[in-house]
């Protein structure tokens, strides 16, 4: 008789998942899934909604990641009215996004990664935590929360909110960046900026380097990847082309709102997330042997896609990661270097927008009149690309909405990585704790 | 000795956990203070045992359980009952948990429409059968506020309720309080802006164009957002979004409040008395468009937001 194990809830992650294991008579892995439980419907309720309202509603889409929805949303709502937001609106509209990434990066690595490699894979689950951490490495986590809630009063400081924001408005941004304020902003920017670079250090240093073995065959599948880059082929979160990229490093470059040309949504009956694919790729297939139609998004993905990072230090990282790795870069651990050298990316633009004379400009809105239109408002969430696409009417309501969403790319390349994972772990019905989470360490290397 | 806590997100976005984290330096003194038996964010404890083998959800018994999100979902429900009979005092926190928040816009359509369209209408989508699979639960009637099924004790509204209140309202228990509510205020008691009664009348603005004010200036130097035309919930809405301290926080960015503290009390109806504020400063409340949903935006929740009857076809 066949056994199924339920690793439920997947913990660690910033949402509601299980995987599901399936042994067969011998205790060899039949079948692994990864099933996403909840679904909210934002796309149905969204219709009839002004679009002006979009951008402070659907950040609530993810309470990790509000900067990105509201970013991407008021993107999308400057097409639907067909208004070009001033120089220094775009330019606080991507300080804002640099300062929250900042945040969440740091919270990804050491509170919902760190675990895993500082305690250990095989460690008890009670201390396998962020409290184990604390624990072990009391100085680190001190500065951690410290660093966090920096980030969180500079958000807050400036545009009023650190979570569900409603700065960034369809034509520009709400209030303009005093002097006063840019001078307050700067110097915790520096102190982040030199904490990124410690982090950087200290992950190649001390953590990397232990768990090469894990990062050689945990979660491995051969598939392609999804980013953003600037015409010059720069790493960008805020704007650019989308570039799809094949396993052999080949890609297509093509422009927000041919997305539909290039991606497609497939439907699976057990689980409420959908499986976008690859449209050009041919048809969706998850079997390991010979995956088809799959691309991941997020950090690799995006270090992947990219000629180059856009600021010295990330790129001076990349070069060294790409001396060891190659391009691509498909090992599924590597997420977590990866975003270490976005972490620098966020941390330098952050600081070089702050010492920008553009920034305390005070042309910070356009004038925006209802009309009927069409926008695709895309951004870099620090969980992978994000696409909006709304349409409205005469008087600016909703008409059509349509999204994909940052972990949601991820969806295909999630399950053929826990399958993977699981077939490399499990053997002849063995299993305990640990082994159960190396499968799990598969899954939040996406940071889904 | 550490106080055993239970906290889990039912149909949430996890902005709660993360106002959690935001506590600051605190933080880590309070983590020495509780031991979260269960904590999906942070913790790898399993609900089917460590090694998945179990049949039932079993969790763990605790002093405190915390839940924030709604109710959307046949487990979600399951699971909030078993946090309730393991627990000894149940906190709602956030305003999905307390109100139903944001996704219980869903509420003005039917489960079916809902899924018709994620599944089957969505551009990018191929079309297909709803999920249907037993690992995915199926949906409940309505997305619900917690208190919809099961007894609450301390609600912590807010989207996301501030870290102030959280720690105020942990640290209340820990001290053996076992009650906690934020003070019956509304956020324009706690807003410092310039009030004069009246507006320039017409029409409700639609949030098109920046409200006016001086950057160099301080919110006591501008004039009231409901003043100057556009709709602000600030009057029907309960304070605290900056915590002890701060002004409320959208106010701060120069933009209107949009409710997500829910209403004052308990019993009131915030889109009547929002439609009287506005009202009352001369402006017409019937201009605005969508003004259901904009003004149940975090509450609809409780029957707030419910399937209207079709119209008759003209």
């Amino acid at each position: 008789m066949s056994t199924v194990i339920n690793i439920q809830p997947v913990t660690r992650i910033e949402g509601h998942a299980k995987v599901a294991i399936t042994l067969d008579d011998a205790g060899n892995v039949a079948d692994t899934k990864f099933h996403v439980q909840t679904l909210r419907g934002f796309e149905k309720f969204c219709e009839g909604r002004p679009v002006e309202e979009m951008p402070r509603t659907v950040c609530h889409i993810c309470g990790i990641c509000p900067w990105a929805h509201h970013l991407a949303s008021s993107k999308a709502a400057d097409g639907c009215f067909g208004v070009t937001p001033p120089p220094t609106a775009v330019k606080l509209r991507r300080l804002m996004q640099s300062i929250a990434y900042v945040s969440d990066k740091i919270l990804h690595f050491y509170f919902l990664a760190a675990p895993d490699f500082v305690i250990g894979p095989d460690a008890d689950y009670s201390v396998r935590n962020v409290v184990g951490i604390a624990k072990a490495a009391p100085d680190i986590a001190k500065q951690v929360v410290h660093m966090r809630h920096l980030g969180a009063q500079m958000l807050e400081g400036f545009a009023g909110r650190a979570i569900h924001p409603t700065f960034s408005v369809p034509g520009g941004v709400s209030k303009p960046l005093t002097e006063g304020e840019r001078q307050k902003l700067l110097p915790p920017a520096e102190e982040l900026l030199e904490f990124a670079k410690f982090t950087t250090k200290f992950a190649k240093e001390n953590v990397f380097p232990k768990y090469m073995d894990a990062i050689k065959s945990i979660g491995l599948i051969d598939v392609g990847y999804l980013g953003t880059v600037r015409d010059d082929g720069a790493l960008d979160f805020y704007d650019g082309k989308l570039r799809m990229m094949k396993h052999d490093g080949s890609y297509d470059d093509f422009a927000y709102d041919e997305y539909l040309d290039y991606i497609g949504e497939w439907v699976e009956p057990w689980s409420y997330q959908k499986f976008p694919f690859a449209k050009k790729w041919g048809q969706l297939n998850m079997s390991l042997e010979n995956p088809t139609g799959v691309y991941r998004t997020n950090c690799l993905a995006r270090i992947n896609v990219a000629d180059k990072m856009a600021t010295p230090l990330a790129q001076a990282e990349l070069e060294e990661f790409r001396a060891a790795f190659g391009r691509p870069a498909h090992y599924t651990l590597l997420y977590h270097y990866a975003r270490l050298i976005e972490l620098l990316q966020t941390a330098e633009t952050m600081v070089e927008l702050l010492n920008d004379p553009e920034i305390t400009g005070t042309d910070i809105r356009v004038p925006v009149a209802a009309k009927a239109g069409r926008g695709v408002g895309c951004v870099e969430a620090p969980r992978g690309t994000l696409i909006h696409d709304y349409e409205c009417d005469g008087d600016g309501l909703i008409t059509k909405l349509n999204m994909i969403v940052g972990t949601t790319h991820n969806n295909a390349a999630i399950n053929l990585s826990v399958n993977q994972a699981a077939k490399e772990v499990i053997k002849a019905g063995k299993y305990d704790q640990g082994v159960l989470n190396r499968i799990e360490m598969a899954v939040r290397s996406y940071d889904p | 000795m550490a106080v055993n806590v239970v906290e889990d997100w039912l149909n949430a976005c996890s902005g709660c956990e993360i106002s959690i984290l935001n506590i600051g330096d605190p933080l880590l003194d309070l983590l020495s203070e509780i031991n979260f038996v269960h904590i999906t964010a942070l913790i790898d404890h399993k609900f089917f045992g460590q090694t998945g083998d179990g049949t039932v959800m079993e969790i763990p018994e605790a002093v405190v359980g915390i839940v924030s999100g709604g109710v959307r979902n046949e487990e979600q429900k399951h699971e909030l009952e078993e946090i309730r009979k393991k627990t000894k005092f149940l906190i709602s926190l956030g305003s999905c948990a307390c109100y139903g928040g944001v996704p219980a816009q869903a509420n003005m359509w039917k489960n079916e429409e809902v899924f018709e369209k994620v599944f089957r209408q969505c551009s990018s989508s191929i079309p297909a059968p709803d999920p249907d699979d037993p690992n995915v639960p199926k949906w409940t009637p309505t997305c619900a506020a917690v208190d919809e099924f099961v007894n609450v004790d301390i609600r912590i509204p807010g989207c996301p309720p501030h870290p102030d209140w959280i720690a105020d309202a942990i640290t209340g228990l820990l001290q053996g309080k076992t009650s906690w509510s934020l003070p019956e205020r509304s956020v324009c008691d706690t807003c410092p802006v310039i009030r004069l009664q009246k507006s320039g009348g017409g029409p409700v603005k639609r949030w098109l164009e920046n409200v006016e004010f001086n950057p160099e200036e301080g919110l006591e130097k501008m004039r009231c957002i409901n003043e100057q035309g556009f709709l602000c919930m600030g009057p029907v809405t309960l304070a605290g979004c900056a915590g002890k301290t701060g002004v409320p926080r959208c106010i701060q960015a120069r933009t209107p409040c949009r409710g997500c503290f829910g209403p004052i009390r308990k019993g009131v109806q915030p889109m009547v008395d929002m439609m009287g504020a506005l009202s009352s400063v001369g402006l017409d409340p019937k201009s605005i468009l969508d003004r259901r949903a904009l003004m149940n935006r975090y509450t609809g929740g409780h029957g707030n937001l419910k399937v209207l009857p079709a119209r008759p076809v003209k």
